[in-house]
């Protein structure tokens, strides 16, 4: 696990002009957007010595267009914008950025625009950028950033968080990464290794050697710390891994498996199921004093638990109607409550970050499906059908879900392959997510800035 | 007696019996799978002569079948003659449940067949089991005779 400490590299942002806060352009994040938003990204302007130091240090001709590149990719594959093409372009990056003429972004359809600058200032990347609403002919919003030249690549998504944010009104997620488990090889012996990527699928590394099994990857919320479910000789059981540094350990002293973990909303407890003599049953470990607590006690099997955002309540597993389906209980284990009670067996919930919601898997007349319920099982909404599909992981802010599928084998048994997949809470929007190998088991990060 | 009641009875007769043929070919009708449980040899192995690496399960359970207690039996025989060899129990499920969920799942099916041998005198400390839930196929076909060999606990030798 080589260098990453550019998490810890803190961005030095500063508010050029206050942000007016009467409402100008908005988009409604709460339907399917059917008419995606025209923007136009206009490319950062760069002056030519600037131009020629970053391409130096950092190996790309125009680091102007880079960044603006990354940003018109978070936007369009938001579902919720259309870049338009930059040839229809009218104003020069440098001008623009100073005063726009609105009649000329307003002949190419935009009704919003972005611009900026971006200096080589004493070592150091320096990026301002603003977004104009060309209707109203306004500046909606000024910010400027001074980073180290290695993190232009999360200038271009914190810039897509600030817009995101001021043009829907919800936080963005664009400045996150994705970890997950790439596969390889034949269906009967897939070799698996625990990767982790920028959220557009930039900078894909991985984090172990495919030795062993490796399952199940969860990212704690507030930390770069990773838990996952390794069979390092053979003995499945959850481990703990600090991707900064690449230490690992075993998660509590459980006389057999355990697997399924979770960090708790404060990071500070590990949930995970333990099986033993056929049951598996619900415990927690706190990562301060090591105490371990065990949260269910039932002959069944109880899995996939999942905290609550304010940590009171734990979602969860268990067949002990006779099928998997989903309960909740306080997170002491009381009060335990059926809430799935539709057609078909219903697992891996998981609460959404905004608390209202209860993401899962249902097989139903052999079909897999990714949905969401109300906490109390009421409104289910089904997103979206396959073959074979579960597992689904929560954006930051609550609006999209991660998911993998795996397809169906041809006559020969041929054909396999397992791909991220995501989704808008709204239905709308599904789409590929590209990885350099097969995947599965997404999990998605927390902001890395706010 | 009149006709139309013969008649009547002859066609209750008759459909009947075709009940009866097409419930009997439909338990049949794959071959090597009864009631959803696989009964071929395809992907069995032989810890020693006449007796099987492993046992088979219907979708979603966790009970052992009548062929099922046969296998054991004759494994929990072969232990007792070998009394220096201890074994490992790998459950299995298929491709068709959740992950997690399937973790849990082939660790019962494995603790099914722990459960028995110990029964016929086998010591709990010469099995232990291990869960691999779909993660390791032996059939990569996704219908449901391929899906039957996949739910599976088998015996290896560990010593």
């Amino acid at each position: 696990m080589k260098n990453t400490k550019f998490f810890f590299i803190s961005f030095l942002m500063i508010l050029l002009i206050p942000v007016k806060s009467f409402g100008l352009i908005e988009v409604d994040i709460t339907r399917g957007n059917l008419n995606p938003l025209p923007v136009a990204v206009s490319p950062l302007s760069i002056d030519e010595k600037s131009r020629k130091n970053f391409k130096e240090l950092l190996k790309k001709e125009n680091i102007g267009l880079e960044i603006s590149s990354i940003v018109e990719n978070n936007l369009r594959t938001s579902g919720l914008f259309n870049p338009l093409n930059k040839d229809a372009f009218l104003q020069a990056p440098d001008i623009a950025n100073l005063k726009p003429r609105f009649e000329d972004w307003n002949l190419i359809k935009a009704q919003a625009l972005i611009t900026g600058k971006v200096s080589f200032d004493d070592n150091k990347l320096r990026v301002e950028f603003r977004l104009w609403d060309i209707l109203a002919g306004k500046e909606m919003m000024a910010l400027a950033f001074t980073t180290v030249p290695s993190n232009w690549r999360r200038v271009g998504h914190i810039i897509s968080d600030k817009v995101y944010e001021r043009l829907t009104g919800e936080k963005g997620y664009f400045d996150t990464r994705i970890i997950y488990v790439a596969e390889e090889g034949p269906k009967t012996n897939r070799i698996k290794k625990l990767a982790i990527m920028d959220q557009d699928g930039a900078n894909n590394k991985f984090l172990t050697l495919g030795n062993e099994l490796v399952l199940t990857p969860r990212f704690n919320p507030t930390s770069q710390m990773v838990t996952y479910l390794s069979y390092f000789r053979n003995l499945p059981r959850v481990y703990l891994l600090d991707i900064e540094t690449g230490m690992q350990e075993v998660v509590g002293d459980f006389p057999g498996m355990t697997f399924a973990p979770r960090f708790s909303p404060n990071g500070k407890k590990i949930i995970m199921s333990f099986a033993k003599d056929g049951k598996s049953d619900i415990y927690t470990m706190d990562l301060e004093n090591r105490i371990v607590e065990r949260i269910t006690n039932h002959p069944s099997i109880d899995t996939s638990p999942s905290y609550s955002p304010d940590g009171k309540y734990i979602t969860f597993n268990s067949d002990r109607s006779g099928y998997q389906q989903i309960y909740i209980m306080k997170s002491d284990g009381g009060n335990v409550k059926r809430i799935s009670f539709g057609n078909g067996i219903y697992g891996t919930p998981v609460w959404s970050p905004r608390g209202d919601l209860i993401a899962f898997t249902k097989l139903h007349k052999g079909k897999f499906y990714i949905g969401v319920m109300r906490t109390d099982g009421s409104g289910e909404r089904l997103l979206t059908e396959n073959f074979y599909q579960e597992a689904p992981s929560w954006s930051p802010n609550g609006r999209i879900l991660i998911f993998y599928r795996e397809t169906k084998t041809d006559s020969k048994g041929k054909g396999f392959t397992a791909k991220l997949w995501s989704i808008d809470l709204t239905g709308y929007n599904e789409r590929m997510v590209m990885t350099p190998t097969d995947g599965s088991d997404p999990s998605w990060s927390s902001l890395l800035s706010n | 007696m009149n006709l139309r009641k013969i008649l009547k009875n002859t066609f209750l007769v008759l459909m009947a019996s075709l009940v009866l043929t097409a419930c009997a070919t439909q338990k049949k009708s794959t071959g090597q799978l009864q009631s959803d449980v696989y009964t071929g040899k395809d992907t069995v192995e032989y810890l020693a002569s006449g007796v099987p690496d492993r046992v088979f399960f219907a979708t979603n359970e966790t009970v052992l079948t009548t062929a099922s207690r046969e296998t054991l039996r004759k494994q929990a025989a072969w232990l007792r003659k070998n009394s220096k060899i201890t074994i490992v129990l790998e459950g299995h499920a298929d491709e068709r449940g959740t992950r997690e969920y399937n973790i849990a799942i082939g660790e019962r099916r494995a603790n099914s067949a722990k459960d028995y041998l110990m029964t016929y005198g086998i010591s709990s400390d010469r099995i232990s089991v291990l869960s691999y839930g779909k993660e390791r196929p032996v059939d990569s076909g996704s219908n449901p005779l391929s899906w039957s060999k996949n739910r599976r606990s088998v015996s290896v030798k560990a010593n």
